[in-house]
């Protein structure tokens, strides 16, 4: 093992805190909002969502890059995180599936991270002062200068990030789940199945796995269509993805959901569940500093079960009694937050965490037979 | 849903003595679940045969039993409490065992009492090999490939079966001969034969060989809702074929991805279900093929576990108490986490640190003892340790195991300089194995290499190559040239100051001096089970090289007690108990209260028992650095055991508020040569004796006082290398073969009292006022180390002078060497004349069996008499009872109507090689008690609460040295009274029947089949009466001892503890029934 020259980097903030570390992944600037995520494995499918988009993440868990990366766990076609704060960076990794190390993947990718950071410091000043615009930049920069470029940059609020990472043009979609010792499996032909539309917003593939595992046929749309691009597909459903930025900002969407809603069986994860309550008339939020990580606990009001979920958001849904034929289905039991909506009458609802898992717990994946189930009961 | 309203008491089983696989873990458990419950007002009622734990304090059940765990006695319990409910799940296995026997005898269904927490079905589908295999595979999940084979034909398609490698095991072999690894079919027939041969059925299970594959636990929770969370994945360096508990573990998980995780996750949860653990805890553990990922189930424990409290500790998640609650009917989300208190318990800890867990061997204790290790453990206790890296926690974890290494790398593996030579031994388990495979990476061994050879992840080796780079730095550098981001970078790995001062040829002070103007000082950071997403209000510490210290300390008056560190034999349970009770006196008596301690089984280091905890090694840097950012009123080093006494000095000379007896006190009573001068001075018998500093002296000492002689070293617990020396060859052999022999400090030598009575006392001292709290009379002679010993309290045979002569020697004793708090002292009564043989002016391992037996807490009532206040003013307070009456202690004591017997159990069946006498030095892992008001009787509890399966007939096999044959006939006499018979081998036969005693006379193993041992295996003998003849002993004698262990024969090595054995089993015949009682109704009986 050779000892590698490190290079020192900075991560500044836009409140004028900086803190100094080591260079990792490629040798450049990151910019974006600096938030952190509590879970505890799948650096890959987090570096890989793009709901990360424009924001540098911090790990709380202390070693990153342990396992390297591979082609499989992934859930986009690339690194959509701004940039990467760690404690402690592996560059030797170790597992049988391993296919590159992160130091590399962030380099072609890149994507410039710094470790050697006090990452629960970083964290308490992020819980205690909010999520804020920051830099991370190495090669002889002032931390002042630092400090001025990051408050000079645009904040997440109405800022429209699903626009920039949807897909241009629509797709099918026909990959299964991941199964050890398998891997992935393609369905071959999925013609029987009942169709569904799902709109990109910054899909994470684990979504796209799970409906067609559940016996949907899947076509993916770019976020941006009309509801008449829509009903051109001939659904039978719509599926409202995740995706990063402000919900209040994706109005053409929110346009296309207010339309389909009641025509169309509808199921939202994360920011389509924001455009869900948008759509009817509910109000959205910034969170202080969001929730992300993998042991966020919800309530089922609807069966009162408890689930470990995974969470990836920094808006929120606001609770509001007067909007009509709309249920309250799920409570973060943390901060009370709203966590689901069920609209029985339209066959409409959403989840605010992720289902889908990918990292992380897999308790609330049944949601996806449910959307089925809505789907094929007429 | 809420807590179930149709119950309103709760019978809790505790784990009894402490034992190899089931230690303080259960103490820290069953104390956490046993106030959960009282805080939801239930009846409580406990039975727990060991008196050492904080669970048998008398406030904390509303009736505590100390009584043996046996289906009998719990049985006796039940019929008398009533209770509606049974909870088997925090006692370890032996709750479990218990509860599955209370059912089949029909128990729990006559006295309708319900089980909580595990269902018998649940118990049995995870505990019978067959039925767990079925709910495995109703999982779709897998286990390990096996087949039975009772012939080559059957072999041959268990090996299609199976595939390469195997394990061939033999079936119902005597303590498990092991199974023979297999790699390719060509020496498979080979291995074959002798499987069948070994096996006395001719039968072998073939099974599938995970060894190498990686091994996880997860520790699991679900409540009557359904609601399953993970509290926590543990990752165990030490790949499959070393059990969990001997293993070094790491949480969290590092080297699997998220997608294997959560098949281990999502299968954890499943089995919960099918095999149907409702509600509590449960740990589950897999095998990973590290090559292909292939998940295999290994077993499913339904109830809190040592993982458990290791997961507690290690995330601050309370495991046991949350169990108990759930098993009363509540869900996860009704009850809160503990650690925020905003936040609900239906959660899934996250950490933002490392923690590495590190077992603690004591086979120095068992020479002989075949040191590999297997599936069956064979540690004593573990420490942990937290760091912001893998690294760090390592060497924290290190230098917490008090084996004085200060780091990953500086202790004897240095000495090897040969990289061959290391190569050769790596593959084998050892304990040492960690250190060796540093060693080997520092002679150059590659990363790829060592993993190859050891099965442990390139992960693991490429950390710890991180080290040992580290040091290579270091060893290039000067002091002066120690720049202080070298210094900062090396003390982010977790070196300690020592380690880094033995590179650079340096003391730890100069370090730490360097660390001063460098301003590099530990940070504190808190375990809040959430990686800092919630506030956290509750101070649990570990310290850091980081940034910045996310707690502040207070301005209160506070008092920091220094813990005990992992349990090894000499030092376990009953100091963490005082420990505790220090912690909780203060409390009351409004300080705020920190300890520091690193062993995560204890109930010392649960965040709620003081107001802060510092999860820290227990060496001078680690604790100084809290001192010093604590600045206490006031540290205690008197009651965690040697650890802290250790320190005590090197705390004293930095300038550290020592509180209680003073360190030059202690020294005066530790070194041997400051001892003898001030017995000497008070005119205080000692067995005649003399210093010796060298092998000549030694020598010379002996010839003046005659052989047989003790031999005793400066500053030792446990009774660590005294040995009983009878001639001047083994004189020669101890000096140069004992490694604790090394002079710097004078040995002791002392004419051995032959056939005196050992006493054990226990006082307090404020500087004014002493009390004697306990005169403890052992049962064998002097010469087996008081740990060993059996103890009856208050004493029996003394008499009145011979006990105020003792407290008046205690008196002038305490006073004179200035004690402040707790003193021991261990006096010899020979031919009516009282000897002084040591003084330990500190807390004793039998200050808990003394409290719990006067129910007076001495250990609060001597750490407030540390902290400044004097006896009067304790006794007038009132709430520790009526202490000063214990000015007198013959009056104190006559009125308490009923006598303790505290008897010890050893780990010798986990030693397989070692003889199984009792010595000088101490061997026992755990003690149990038996109460009533016959001696005889008690004696007879504590042997049944040891584990002993008394017969009312058959044959007992009685063997003796020439010594003890004439003290022996009585006894005898009374065994064929009672109607069992004598058989023994020539010697011992003649000598009986020459005396009218009927012996049948039985082959010893050289006179061939059927001797001795042939009747021990069959059973046919029922218990074995057997002396040593000193040491050396014969081989004969020898094989019948490890042969009674193996078998679970009742075994007497002294004729003292035989006769009380037979005392007690006439008692018993002339009782109809024999009831139980709680310590509760005991004190009450106290006037």
């Amino acid at each position: 093992m050779s000892m590698r020259h490190h290079k020192e980097a900075i991560i500044a903030l836009a409140d004028g805190k900086y803190w100094r570390g080591r260079l990792v992944g490629f040798e450049g600037k990151a910019c974006g909002e600096v938030v952190f995520n509590t879970a505890m494995s799948g650096y890959q499918e987090i570096l890989t969502d793009p709901s990360y988009t424009y924001q540098i993440l911090t790990f709380t868990t202390p070693h990153i890059g342990n396992i390297g990366v591979n082609t499989d766990d992934i859930e986009s076609s690339k690194v959509h995180i701004a940039g990467l704060v760690c404690r402690e960076f592996c560059y030797h990794p170790s597992n049988f599936r391993a296919t590159s190390t992160l130091h590399d993947y962030l380099v072609t990718n890149q994507v410039t991270g710094i470790e050697h950071i006090d990452t629960r410091e970083l964290v308490l000043h992020i819980r205690d002062h909010g999520a804020q615009m920051a830099v991370i930049a190495s090669g002889g920069f002032e931390p002042d200068d630092l400090i001025d470029e990051a408050k000079s940059l645009k904040s997440m609020d109405g800022l429209d990030l699903a626009k920039q990472v949807c897909c241009n043009q629509s797709y099918v979609w026909s990959q299964d789940q991941w199964r050890i010792n398998q891997g992935y499996i393609e369905i071959s032909d999925a013609s029987s199945h009942p169709h569904v539309v799902v709109l990109d917003f910054g899909i994470k593939y684990n979504i796209l796995r799970l409906l067609v595992s559940v016996g949907f046929r899947v076509t993916v749309l770019p976020g941006t269509s009309s509801a008449r691009d829509i009903l051109s597909h001939s659904p039978d459903c719509l599926f409202l993805s995740n995706g990063p930025g402000d919900p209040a900002a994706v109005s053409y969407a929110i346009e296309a959901t207010k339309t389909l809603l009641g025509k169309l069986p509808i199921f939202g994860i994360c920011l389509g569940h924001q455009i869900l309550g948008l759509a009817i008339g509910l109000e959205t939020y910034k969170l202080k500093f969001g929730h992300r990580g993998g042991n966020h606990p919800v309530r089922n009001l609807l069966n009162g079960k408890t689930e470990i979920t995974v969470q990836n958001h920094g808006f929120a849904v606001r609770n509001d009694n007067n909007v009509k034929g709309v249920a309250i289905s799920h409570v973060n039991l943390n901060d009370n937050t709203v966590e689901g909506l069920l609209l029985p009458e339209s066959k409409a609802f959403s989840v605010q965490y992720h289902p889908e898992s990918s990292p992380g717990p897999r308790d609330a994946s049944n949601l996806f037979s449910e959307f089925y189930r809505m789907t094929v009961k007429k | 849903m809420g807590k179930r309203t149709d119950i309103n008491s709760i019978l809790v089983i505790g784990s009894g003595p402490i034992i190899i696989g089931q230690a303080c873990e259960f103490d820290y458990s069953g104390t956490q679940a046993i106030k959960a419950l009282k805080e939801e007002g239930y009846r409580v009622i406990l039975v727990n045969s060991n008196p050492a734990t904080i669970m048998t304090d008398p406030n904390l059940a509303d009736a505590t039993y100390i009584e043996p765990i046996t289906c009998d006695f719990v049985g006796k319990i039940i019929h008398k409490e009533r209770p509606d409910a049974l909870l088997p799940t925090i006692g370890g296995q032996t709750g479990l065992n218990i509860a599955l026997q209370l059912a089949e005898a029909g128990i729990l269904e006559k006295y309708n009492v319900q089980l909580i927490g595990a269902s018998i079905e649940a118990i049995q589908k995870a505990e019978d090999r067959e039925h767990f295999k079925q709910c495995v595979s109703a999982c779709g999940l897998h286990s390990a490939r096996s087949m039975i084979a009772r012939t080559v034909s059957e072999a041959k398609a268990a090996k299609d079966l199976v595939g390469f490698p195997l394990i061939i095991r033999p079936s119902r072999t005597l303590g498990g001969s092991g199974g023979a690894i297999v790699n390719d079919p060509e020496n498979f027939e080979e291995h074959l034969s002798w499987g069948f041969s070994e096996s006395p059925i001719n039968e072998v299970l073939i099974e599938e060989s995970l060894i190498g594959w990686k091994e996880i636990e997860l520790e699991v929770m679900r409540d009557c809702a359904g609601n399953g969370v993970i509290i926590c994945g543990i990752e165990n360096v030490d790949p499959m074929g070393v059990h969990t508990g001997d293993s070094v573990t790491v949480a969290p998980i590092q080297t699997l991805t998220d997608k294997e995780y959560q098949f281990l996750r999502d299968s954890a949860l499943k089995l919960m279900n099918e095999i149907g653990v409702n509600t509590g805890g449960c740990n589950v553990q897999f095998a990973i093929c590290p090559e292909d990922g292939r998940q295999i189930v290994i077993e499913v424990n339904p109830r809190v576990s040592r993982s458990s409290a290791l997961a507690s500790k290690a995330t601050g998640f309370p495991i046991a108490k949350i169990a108990a609650k759930l098993a009363i009917g509540y869900t996860l989300a009704e009850l809160p986490n503990d650690i925020t208190k905003k936040t609900p318990a239906c959660f899934e800890p996250s950490i933002d640190y490392v923690v590495v867990k590190i077992p603690r061997f004591t086979f120095e204790k068992f020479s002989g003892a075949d040191t590999t290790l297997g599936t069956q453990m064979k540690s004593i206790g573990e420490t942990m340790a937290i760091g912001s890296t893998f690294c760090e926690a390592l060497q924290k974890a290190c230098r917490s195991l008090e084996t004085d290494r200060d780091g990953l790398l500086g202790s004897t593996e240095e000495k090897i300089l040969d990289l061959e030579e290391i190569n050769n031994n790596i593959s084998t388990r050892t304990p040492n194995r960690l250190f060796l495979i540093t060693r080997a990476l520092s002679l150059g061994a590659s990363v790829e290499q060592c993993a190859l050879a050891t099965g442990y992840d390139r992960w693991f080796c490429s950390q710890m190559m991180l080290i040992v780079s580290m040091e290579k730095v270091l060893a290039r550098l000067k002091l002066s040239e120690l720049s202080s981001s070298i210094l900062f970078e090396a003390k982010k790995l977790g070196f300690s100051d020592s380690r880094i001062a033995k590179i650079l040829n340096t003391t730890a002070n100069e370090i730490r001096e360097l660390r001063r103007c460098y301003s590099l000082i530990p940070q504190y950071k808190k375990v809040d089970t959430c990686a800092a997403e919630f506030i956290s209000e509750t101070p649990y510490l570990y310290s850091t090289y980081q940034n910045s210290s996310d707690d502040i300390p207070s301005d209160k008056k506070k008092i920091v007690i220094i813990g005990g560190g992992p349990n090894r034999i000499g030092q376990g349970l009953e100091f963490d108990y005082c420990c505790v009770h220090a912690a909780f006196a203060l409390k009351e008596a409004g300080y705020e209260t920190i300890i520091i301690n690193c062993n995560p089984e204890t109930v010392s280091t649960d965040y709620d028992t003081s107001d802060k905890l510092y999860f820290e090694p227990l060496t001078l840097e680690d604790v100084l650095a809290i001192v010093e950012r604590e600045s206490p009123y006031g540290v205690i080093v008197q009651y965690g055991g040697q650890t802290p006494l250790k320190l005590s000095q090197a705390l004293k000379a930095s300038g550290v508020p020592i509180i209680g007896t003073s360190p030059e006190a202690i020294e005066k009573a530790e070194d041997r040569e400051l001892f003898k001068k001030l017995l000497d001075y008070l005119e205080l018998k000692q067995p005649k004796s003399g210093l010796a500093r060298s092998e000549v002296e030694a020598l010379a000492v002996t010839r003046q006082l005659g052989y047989p002689v003790m031999v005793r070293p400066s500053f030792v617990l446990g009774g660590r290398a005294m040995a009983i020396i009878s001639n001047d060859s083994e004189l020669r052999s101890y000096i140069n073969e004992s490694v604790s022999v090394s002079f710097k400090r004078p040995v002791l030598i002392d004419r051995f009292l032959d056939h005196a009575i050992e006493i054990d006392v226990d006082a307090l001292c404020d500087g004014r006022d002493v009390l004697v709290a306990g005169v403890i009379e052992h049962v064998e002679h002097a010469g087996i180390h008081s740990g060993d010993s059996t103890f009856m309290f208050p004493a029996q045979t003394l008499s009145d002078d011979v006990i105020d002569e003792i407290e008046l020697a205690t008196r002038s004793l305490a006073r004179t060497i200035g004690v402040i708090g707790l003193m021991n002292i261990q006096f010899a009564v020979a031919q009516g004349s009282v000897f002084v043989l040591e003084v330990n002016p500190r807390a004793s391992r039998s200050v808990p069996f003394v409290s719990k037996v006067t129910g007076i807490p001495w250990a609060k009532v001597a750490a407030r008499v540390m902290a400044g206040e004097s006896l009067i003013e304790l006794d007038r307070l009132g709430c520790y009872g009526n202490i000063l009456k214990f000015r007198d202690y013959r009056k104190s004591i006559s009125s308490i109507p009923f006598v303790a017997v505290k008897e010890v159990v050893f780990p010798f069946k986990k030693f397989r090689g070692f003889d199984a006498v009792l010595g000088p030095e101490m061997r026992s892992t755990g003690e149990v008690m038996g109460l009533d008001s016959k001696v005889s009787l008690s004696f007879y509890r504590a042997q049944v609460a040891a584990g002993c399966e008394l017969t009312s007939a058959g044959a007992c096999f009685v063997s003796l040295k020439d010594g003890d044959k004439d003290d022996s006939l009585d006894l005898a006499y009374k065994l064929i009274r009672m109607g069992y018979e004598i058989w023994s081998t020539e010697g011992t036969a003649n000598f009986f029947n020459a005396h009218g005693i009927s012996a049948r006379r039985i082959n010893k193993v050289n006179e061939g089949s059927p001797h001795v041992v042939d009747k021990l295996k069959d059973h046919t003998i029922k218990f074995v009466i057997n002396t040593p003849k000193g040491s050396g002993s014969h081989r004969d004698s020898r094989l019948i001892r490890t042969t009674a262990v193996e078998m679970d024969i009742p075994l007497y090595t002294t004729v003292a503890a035989a006769s009380a054995l037979v005392d007690a089993l006439a008692q018993i015949r002339s009782l109809a029934t024999i009831e139980v009682k709680s310590i509760q109704e005991y004190l009450r009986m106290i006037e």
